[in-house]
């Protein structure tokens, strides 16, 4: 991936407004991303995450606003994996190789392109999965593979939708770690993601979105009370463990008809820091 | 033995024939690849009996047949393609109200007033005997522009089939490569209708490629061996057209339909796995994206 000026800004949303048909399911939102930043963007489902990543990928217009985007911007984009035909007849070279469609004519890897492929997926360390068809890797192997994908074109700015979503907590550590690394190689990555413990404390920088952003910041003065209720329209609670925010659902914890009541609820085992060992932010 | 084999050779038709069944069956086995991956078997089965509309009219007309079918096709699968992609309605009833429709059209001018030129029944069911030059030169064109289209275009083709939102993320105008595959499939419809009919090709575009699915989990060997199942189809359901004295379409496409029972009896579970996958809903046919923002 190349190395990008941290602060350098990569695209802005400003006053955005977009939807399907006549609903509107962004209105009025600004967003810039620079650089070498990790943001996670959360929210109810509904709220227009995978809208937003459309938008900033440019393959939805916006009815209102603009996004400005810095010239030549090379982005990657990656699915959900739920999106995915696991079916399709596809090895994992194939798949990786299909996302190089710009240059060469020809439908056969040039011995550049095959070299390319091959440091992308020993980085991932799925070097020795090259032949197998897509269908035929474990979980954390296919979200590897459209990572892979997305790398090989070599972007500045990588998208990912929900990326643990329906994963384990094993899984969900795997992906958050090798995120974090290419981040740190300078990769900004913009994620979509409903898990506020397991992923959006762990970033840098949290933007909560219910159509509109209600908040944008580090995690310790984004998921709070006050924003997270606005965001999901839910009473909420935050705890602090570790030097990290914990968010609590206080529904369940003084539902007077709940069969168990946890009066005094442990953060559950993957809340916990697990990409630094230092508190985010 | 040799002799009574070689013998319907001695006549053009034949040949004509037999080159027009082989490289409509490679032809169809390509296209049908993408057909059948996109999930749009019934498209190609839709585009077919719309394409027998100008057939009709065109016959009627006094026109040029491939000119006139061919104009009819390839609008009829730009409309196709703009309805599936903007879901104005359903795709399976836009497609059910433009497809039928047209064939009814062809159906009811005939009853009308009658046919002149081209054979009705050779159109519905496909005919050796009225294969001419002019239908060599046909699908030898179309087989060239498609091969050129996937030859040049291989990447983005197989991007815009296997995940078009991502594929047009990454810059490739995905628009304009289903509008490409679906005037490529009206021209290969087009060009095999005299020997297929319009009734038989769609499994002509189904078969080759189930078949091969079947045997491989690459899309490079599936492209490669639908093409070669498809030729060979063709070639072989031919000469047994001949031979056994029956109609050029059903005897391709049962040549073809036995090869797929064989294929799916040796591959056992692995075949009928892969054979269940393509029937499964493909996210190829899922909902399409708005037009690209810049």
């Amino acid at each position: 991936m190349s190395a990008v000026a941290e602060r350098d800004e990569l695209l802005a949303l400003a006053g955005v407004t977009c939807g399907y048909g006549h609903e509107a399911v962004l209105i009025d939102v600004d967003l810039a991303v620079h650089g070498g930043e990790f943001i996670g963007i959360v929210g109810p489902s509904g709220a227009g995450k995978t809208t937003a990543l459309r938008v900033i990928a440019g393959s939805m217009r916006v009815a209102q606003g603009s996004v400005t985007r810095r010239a030549g911007l090379r982005m990657a984009y990656v699915p959900q994996v739920e999106t995915i035909n696991w079916s399709f007849p596809v090895t994992v070279r194939e798949c990786v190789l299909m996302a190089r469609v710009h240059g060469r004519r020809v439908p056969w890897a040039s011995r550049a392109e095959r070299a390319q492929v091959a440091a992308v997926l020993a980085q991932l360390d799925i070097g020795d999965l090259a032949d197998r068809h897509i269908r035929e890797l474990s979980g954390g192997q296919q979200q590897r593979v459209f990572i892979a994908r997305a790398l090989v074109g070599d972007p500045e700015l990588l998208l990912m939708d929900e990326p643990t979503s329906g994963v384990d907590v094993r899984l969900r550590h795997e992906i958050l770690h090798l995120l974090d690394d290419l981040n740190a190689h300078g990769l900004a990555i913009v994620l979509s993601t409903h898990d506020l413990n397991g992923i959006a404390a762990h970033l840098p920088r949290v933007v909560c979105l219910n159509r509109s952003v209600i908040g944008d910041g580090v995690p310790h003065d984004v998921l709070t009370t006050d924003v997270l209720e606005r965001t999901y329209g839910a009473s909420m609670e935050v705890l602090v463990h570790g030097g990290m925010p914990v968010v609590v659902d206080s529904f369940r914890r003084h539902a007077p008809h709940h069969p168990h009541p946890h009066p005094h609820p442990e953060p559950p085992p993957h809340a916990r820091p697990h990409v630094h060992s230092e508190a985010p932010g | 033995m040799i002799d009574e084999f070689l013998r319907p050779f001695d006549f053009e038709f034949f040949r004509n024939g037999l080159l027009v069944a082989t490289m409509s069956g490679a032809l169809c086995g390509a296209i049908g690849v993408y057909v059948v991956l996109k999930g749009m078997s019934y498209i190609g089965h839709g585009l077919s009996h719309a394409i027998f509309g100008g057939f009709a009219a065109s016959s009627l007309l006094g026109i040029n047949y491939l000119l006139g079918a061919g104009v009819w096709g390839v609008v009829s699968a730009l409309m196709i393609n703009g309805v599936t992609r903007r879901r104005i309605i359903g795709s399976d009833a836009a497609i059910g109200v433009i497809t039928t429709a047209s064939f009814a059209l062809g159906l009811a001018l005939f009853a009308l007033f009658g046919t002149s030129g081209r054979s009705f029944d050779a159109a519905l069911f496909g005919s050796i005997l009225g294969v001419g030059f002019d239908d060599v030169i046909a699908i030898f064109v179309v087989s060239i522009l498609a091969a050129v289209l996937i030859f040049l275009r291989y990447r983005a083709l197989l991007f815009t089939t296997f995940d078009p939102e991502v594929a047009d993320v990454a810059g490739v105008n995905t628009a304009r490569m289903d509008a490409l595959l679906m005037v490529v499939l009206a021209g290969s419809i087009l060009a095999t209708m005299q020997v297929l009919g319009v009734t038989l090709i769609a499994a002509a575009l189904v078969i080759p490629a189930a078949v091969a699915r079947m045997l491989t989990n690459s899309f490079a060997r599936m492209l490669q061996l639908a093409t070669g199942i498809g030729a060979v189809c063709g070639f072989a359901g031919m000469n047994l057209s001949y031979h056994l004295d029956i109609q050029s379409g059903p005897t391709i496409v049962l040549v073809a339909a036995t090869l797929f029972a064989l294929v799916f009896v040796v591959t056992g579970a692995t075949g009928r796995r892969r054979a269940a996958a393509i029937a499964a809903p493909v996210p190829g046919g899922r909902a399409p994206l708005p037009a690209r923002a810049d």
